[in-house]
């Protein structure tokens, strides 16, 4: 089953064609990397994807219905949810209320039981409480449920995120740069809990620097730069592509790891 | 102790607490009145809070549906014929409808345009309420009657000091259930990160408004209660001046505190009644406040003394 | 006819004044990304303070320059206290601020001043010039005239002399223009006194015709800023046009509809342009990256 697939997508910014013309599909279960030099679209990518931006061209199909254009919020309603670069965490709730969050769809939504505190918000409010917790227990973060997210350090925000997205139950998870800024023993956490949530049957999409990461875990790797697609393939295929070590490294660079290798 | 605080019932508890003390403390009929004043304003307060503290939008026009609640309840008995009780309900719907109606195009707008913009709609309002003056008195104002319940009218501090004291206390009470159910949570997220609230499921636009209809209820109700409170009412409880005392109540008691809003309103109310030498000085030092704690104090009044308790408790 | 150019002249004269105002917002909005409610007040302190100062014997034009410093002290002092403490804040907390600076001017003019209505002499006296059937009062062409001396000085300020391009650098990109070497607090600063000078012309031009009290100042500021949205909030042309067409609007809606809604003529301008051109006449939409 195709996860997602998305048909020459692009979108240009005052003249500036940020993605251009990429394609690629995704099947079930994957996990598919995206990765390219700095500025060569991969948030932008992302983020057409997820529905914060409106692509000026192409499509994105998810399960094989059309979902080009539809908010975020839609997108999440159909099994699609997404970390941030930039960490955008509810620096004024607590680690636990955080991750609720990620439950709202789950919720019921009437505000007059809400403002009444009638039993079956207050059982729904335990009950998301209850799931939250067993999501922080999943990636490590139980001890701290009732701290301010202000108070947590960075690599367990980059973690909490990650478990506000898994409480929406996504079926495609788009992860952006999850391990940039963590050091060796954090990147190894962050490796183990993405193969776990791709084992638990969920299609992770990831954007990454950290290439040994990619290299380990993908079982496809997409390759972006100037926002054009280079090259797609298996890690091994991608990390021997002349094209793609002179995009990261430059003709010259090239070159040298020719020569290196050679 | 800050556990305590956590606990839902807590804040409701301590300002029923509040409301007993001062409504068998206080001597003078005056202290009554002033009191009575506090408590309605903190019920426009938490409603602004709401919207401002929790919600993270703004509004500088909220005064616009204090009167709105006001010159419904003081309109509608003459126009329709109704009782007092039912054209304050009525006021309560024609607010939450005009928040629906206002509120979806304008909470599209962020930082100083939907200021502006609520700004522009609170004068609105006003203007209204001066000009229409066959309907509303004009800028001098116009008679409300009073209430009656089972035979007997409703007026007088001795009455009102308690309805508006109950009202407050189930005010805050239902505040706090929405701060701490789903909804309550949309907003505090939209308000910590817009796109990350999306992400994570929740109709941005539509929260923004319910926060809008929510806050718009509260302060109409008290701008209902203070026409029958009162027995008359002039269009300046709907004007620019008014909605800037709101902000003040909110930004001074903390933005995002329930129990702030009370003290901010308390302070607002009750201190240039208590210095009355000062009261010339009122607008000065209205501004002064707001200048000084928007700078310095962002956080308000409570919050940053719960803070200071609780870095002192460490 | 003559009832048409009647409004039209009043709804430029008027409108001038709103351009003025505009302009001082955009100024400051351009530097500093503030709105500064406190805009109007600059105008209000031109026309009291030159009442006050000229009724204690100063002869008008002495009084009309000392009014002029004295809106820019207040604006330097509103800048250095109340707007650079709060630098990096948001925009709303930003506008608060200074609304609460409107405020407190405004609340110490009624202290300062008084809180009558005040009068200023015309500068060439008040026979009214008749021109296709309408009377023009000659305060009126000192008004427009007087705001366009006032722009074109401005245009050459920012243009020609080194501080202004420092100003308009400081508005393009105010990282780019501290590493190369410009102050940019003090340019900031120098926005908020030129903006105050401004202000100040405008109410001491205009006072003769509609006379000034303590609170002008209000009004004035939300007009003003519904002049600069409407043109294009940082668009100084913008500002100018938006200030003409809301006055133009102001006396013609005035005249032919109802003179009780006036007022509020601005506001819905504010609300119209927020709803379906919130990039206004000449403003450049801005592209959010995420």
């Amino acid at each position: 089953m195709t996860a997602l697939q998305v048909s020459e997508i692009g979108i240009d910014f005052g003249g500036v064609k940020a993605v251009d013309s990429v394609s690629f599909t995704i099947e079930e279960g994957q996990i598919f990397s995206i990765i390219g030099p700095n500025g060569a679209g991969k948030t932008t990518l992302f983020n057409l994807i997820s529905g914060v931006y409106l692509p000026k061209v192409g499509r994105v199909a998810l399960f094989d219905e059309d979902v080009t254009g539809l908010a975020p919020n839609r997108l999440v309603a159909r099994g699609l949810s997404r970390t941030f670069q930039n960490l955008q965490i509810f620096f004024r709730m607590t680690v636990a209320e955080n991750v609720m969050v990620g439950r709202h769809l789950r919720e019921a939504r009437g505000v007059v039981p809400h403002l009444l505190s009638l039993p079956s918000v207050v059982r729904q409010n335990r009950e998301s409480r209850r799931e939250a917790l067993r999501l922080l227990e999943r990636i490590g973060l139980v001890g701290r449920a009732d701290d301010l997210a202000a108070n947590l350090p960075y690599g367990a925000l980059k973690r909490l995120e990650i478990a506000r997205a898994l409480a929406t139950e996504p079926k495609v998870l788009l992860l952006d740069e999850p391990a940039a800024g963590c050091n060796p023993r954090e990147t190894e956490e962050i490796e183990h809990q993405i193969k776990e949530i791709a084992d638990s049957g969920v299609t992770v999409v990831l954007v990454e620097h950290d290439m040994k990461l990619v290299m380990r875990i993908s079982d496809r790797i997409h390759v972006l730069d100037y926002g054009r697609t280079l090259a797609e393939g298996e890690a091994e295929a991608i990390r021997t592509n002349p094209e793609v070590i002179k995009a990261y490294l430059g003709t010259h660079g090239a070159e040298e790891a020719a020569r290196a290798r050679g | 102790m800050a556990r305590i605080f956590s606990h839902p019932l807590a804040v409701p508890a301590l300002i029923a607490a509040i409301v007993l003390a001062c409504g068998f403390g206080l001597g003078s009929n005056f202290y009554l009145r002033v009191a009575t004043l506090v408590w309605i304003s903190a019920l426009a307060a938490i409603g602004l809070n709401l919207l401002m503290g929790f919600a993270g939008q703004v509004s500088l026009g909220h005064a616009g549906f204090f009167g709105i609640g006001a010159y419904a309840t003081a309109v509608a008995p003459n126009v329709f014929g109704i009782s007092p009780l039912l054209a304050l309900v009525l006021g309560l719907v024609a607010a939450a409808v005009i928040a629906l109606l206002v509120g979806r195009p304008i909470l599209k707008l962020k930082g100083h345009y939907l200021a502006v913009a609520t700004l522009g709609f609170g004068i609105l309002v006003a203007m209204v309420l001066s000009n229409e003056s066959g309907l509303t008195g004009g800028p001098d104002g116009m008679t409300v009657a009073r209430p009656v319940l089972f035979g007997v009218k409703i007026k007088g501090v001795d009455n009102w000091y308690w309805i508006s004291g109950a009202v407050l206390v189930l005010g805050a009470w239902l505040a706090l259930n929405l701060v701490n159910s789903p909804t309550g949570r949309a907003l505090r997220a939209l308000h910590d990160s817009e796109v990350a609230a999306r992400v994570a499921g929740i109709d941005v636009a539509r929260y923004k408004v319910i926060a809008f209809i929510v806050s718009a209820v509260y302060t109409a109700l008290a701008g209902g209660m203070l026409a029958l409170f009162n027995g008359f009412i002039t269009p300046d409880v709907a004007g620019f001046m008014h909605s800037i005392e709101f902000v003040v109540m909110v930004v001074l008691g903390g933005m995002g505190s329930i129990f702030g809003s009370v003290v901010g309103a308390a302070i607002l109310i009750a201190l240039p009644q208590a210095l009355s030498a000062f009261q010339e000085y009122e607008h000065l030092a209205l501004g002064f406040i707001l200048m000084v704690f928007m700078i310095f104090l962002r956080k308000g009044i409570v919050p940053s003394l719960v803070a200071l308790i609780a870095r002192g408790a460490k | 006819m003559a009832e048409f150019l009647q409004f039209a002249f009043s709804g430029l004269t008027v409108g001038a004044v709103y351009a003025l105002v505009a302009l001082g917002f955009t100024l400051i909005y351009n530097a500093s990304d503030v709105v500064n409610f406190a805009q109007g007040e600059f105008v209000m302190i031109g026309g009291m303070a030159t009442v006050a100062i000229a009724s204690a014997g100063v002869p008008l034009p002495v009084a009309a320059v000392a009014a002029i410093v004295v809106a820019i002290a207040v604006g330097l002092l509103l800048h250095r206290l109340a707007i650079e403490p709060a630098r990096g804040a948001d925009a709303v907390t930003l506008i608060i601020i200074t609304i609460g600076a409107s405020i407190f001017l405004r609340s110490a003019a009624s202290f300062v001043f008084d809180k009558q209505f005040h009068t200023l002499p015309p500068f060439t006296g008040d026979t009214p010039i008749i021109f296709g059937g309408a009377a023009i009062l000659p305060q009126s062409l000192w008004v427009l005239g007087g705001g366009m001396v006032i722009v074109v000085c401005l245009w050459v300020f920012l243009s020609k002399t080194l501080l202004g391009k420092a100003i308009l650098a400081t508005a393009a990109n105010r990282l780019a223009a501290k590493l190369v070497g410009i102050n940019t607090s003090y340019v900031v600063g120098l926005s908020f006194a030129v903006s105050a000078a401004i202000g100040a012309l405008a109410g001491i031009l205009v006072t003769p015709i509609t006379l000034t009290r303590y609170d002008v100042g209000t009004l004035l500021a939300l007009k003003g800023f519904a002049a600069a949205m409407v043109g294009g909030m940082g668009s100084p042309i913008g500002a100018i046009v938006g200030g003409l067409l809301i006055g133009l609007l102001e006396a013609f809606g005035a005249g032919y509809i109802s003179s009780d809604y006036k007022d509020a003529i601005a506001f819905l301008a504010i609300l119209a342009v927020l709803f379906f051109m919130p990039t206004g006449l000449f403003g450049r939409a801005s592209v959010e990256r995420v």
